[in-house]
């Protein structure tokens, strides 16, 4: 049974993919295009791929410019993740993810963050503001 | 969104598929912060990049017809005149600046192709609304001079700049520039340097929020420079007050409105110290030296011109910085001084760019942690260290 969560949409559409949480801020310009691998050795990421996920993150880090040109990055070469999570959403990610048709919602539930874990599959629809996790899968 | 019937007309396509797009996201991005309408701004600053989502979206917008109703400043690309004489410069990369160039250049921008437009030609004023992209400047106009900006992306500067307005919420509201957490900081706080280390671990330990600091007395315009660029590359700090010297913490009194902060965390030289053996590469023998990122002001060319007068380089020395400061240095002997020694001064230059790829896979120095931070894409590897040691490492070519 599938849990559902409602957030509330940033930027607009639906995403399927496994959960992927982490407690470090993101910069997607920190992520390598070709193999969607984080290269940021300092994060908790460090070495793990992106690609095809839904990423719960904290919040968005890096200047201006290079959010929008790593998540470019990551769509022309196929790498990018499928929806982002975050709690604090910063004008920087909003802008990036709204231009290049990235889903990303904010305010989930805290139990969102005590029930769901990484690897399970979950499916975002932003326009709804609904997340629904499988637990388990 | 409440729109106003001009906002209507640019939504609507009236005035073209660029404005058109351009309204289009501030609408999706102040539907996202529930912001109630949009305001007018009175100033703009876009992040230029020349990467390929720079100009994609530039492209976008000038071929559908956008024109600036606020003409921006814009940060630097590369120049190509300049550096084709330290590396040839490849065709592929002089191509995507020329594209830029042009791209911008017919949506009206101003092209200053300087990271540090709040120290010349677009310095706001005191409870200005405006739209600044650039982590480093983002900051400086929020906090020094207590002018009002989201932390814009470049995208998003730029659909203000050509439509006029932007979303009423975030920063530009009183109630959210009140201070979350009080930060002590017990380092002593004596160089720049201090500054650059102290803007790169407060996020580490503030988390997402806006800073108060205590302890701070007087910091130089490179200071507070140092400090900006940092919280904003280590984190994500839009905007910070310093009590007693920040307009917020000053002239209204109390940087926190009111309420009691969040959290208060203490900062120590152990901290600082700490954060540099973190982030530097071991020392030993370097291959070159890069500053000005930010673009380095005249005061800080002039302390390397002092330093270095009469001897040589052991290894390349760059300084990236404005024009006008590098004419500046021209006329006040600075550049010669640095040329002599075998030093280049190079404008509208930034470190972000593909014009460095023959230091790749080198190992170089500098004072600025934000200059290496993207670096991790490049090969590239650098000694992080105060100015005046930096100096004295490219005289030797040893750390």
């Amino acid at each position: 049974m599938a849990q559902t969560y409602t957030c509330h949409k940033i930027a607009k559409g639906k995403a399927k993919g496994e959960l992927l949480f982490t407690k470090d801020p993101l910069c997607f310009y920190l992520i390598d295009p070709k193999t969607g691998k984080v290269i940021e050795k300092e994060h908790e990421l460090y070495g793990q791929s992106i690609t095809g996920k839904i990423l719960v993150f904290p919040y968005g880090k890096g200047s201006s410019v290079v959010q929008a040109d790593g998540l470019y990055q990551l769509q022309l070469s196929g790498m990018s993740p499928a929806g982002l999570v975050v709690e604090s959403a910063d004008t920087t990610l909003a802008a990036s993810a709204i231009i290049f048709d990235m889903p990303l919602v904010n305010r989930l539930p805290q139990e969102f963050y005590e029930t769901a874990k990484d690897g399970e599959l979950a499916e975002l629809d932003a326009d709804g503001g609904t997340l629904a996790v499988q637990p388990g899968k | 969104m409440k729109l106003t019937a001009e906002e209507q007309a640019m939504a609507d396509g009236k005035y073209g598929p660029g404005t058109q797009l351009a309204m289009q996201v501030l609408i999706a991005i102040g539907e996202a912060y529930d912001a109630p309408y949009m305001v007018p701004v009175t100033r703009t600053h876009v992040a230029l990049s020349n990467q390929e989502a720079d100009l994609w979206f530039a492209e976008k917008l000038a071929k559908g017809g956008a024109h600036c109703r606020v003409r921006p400043t814009v940060n630097p690309s590369f120049n190509p005149e300049q550096l084709n004489a330290i590396c040839p410069v490849e065709a592929a990369d002089m191509e995507i600046v020329q594209r830029t160039h042009a791209a911008y250049n017919q949506l009206g921008a101003i092209m200053t192709y300087d990271c540090t437009p709040y120290l010349e030609r677009n310095v706001p004023r005191y409870g200005e609304v405006i739209s600044f992209s650039e982590s480093s400047a983002t900051p400086f106009v929020n906090s020094v001079y207590g002018a009002r900006t989201n932390r814009e992306a470049a995208q998003s500067a730029l659909c203000s700049a050509v439509t006029g307005v932007t979303p009423y919420y975030g920063y530009l509201l009183d109630e959210n520039r009140a201070g979350d957490i009080l930060v002590h900081v017990e380092a002593e706080m004596k160089s720049d340097f201090d500054y650059q280390m102290l803007g790169y671990v407060a996020p580490s330990k503030t988390g997402f929020g806006v800073p108060v600091f205590d302890g701070l007395e007087n910091p130089t315009k490179e200071s507070l420079m140092n400090l900006g660029a940092q919280l904003n590359t280590g984190g994500n700090v839009a905007l910070y007050h310093i009590i007693g010297f920040t307009p917020e913490a000053k002239v209204w009194g109390d940087p926190f409105q009111g309420k009691k902060p969040k959290k208060e965390v203490t900062i120590t030289q152990a901290d600082l110290d700490g954060m540099q053996k973190e982030l530097t590469a071991p020392g030993g023998k370097i291959d070159f030296a890069l500053f000005g990122c930010p673009h380095f002001t005249i005061d800080q060319v002039a302390t390397i011109a002092q330093m270095v007068k009469g001897q040589q380089f052991a290894v390349p020395f760059f300084v990236m910085t404005s024009s006008l400061t590098r004419r500046l240095a021209q006329k006040m002997g600075y550049f010669d001084i640095l040329r002599a020694a075998g030093g280049e001064i190079v404008e509208d230059t930034c470190m972000d760019q593909p014009c460095w790829k023959f230091l790749y896979g080198k190992k170089g120095i500098t004072d600025s942690p934000k200059c290496t931070y993207y670096t991790k894409r490049r090969q590239m590897e650098f000694v992080i260290a105060p100015l005046e040691e930096c100096v004295e490492a490219a005289l030797k070519g040893v750390y």
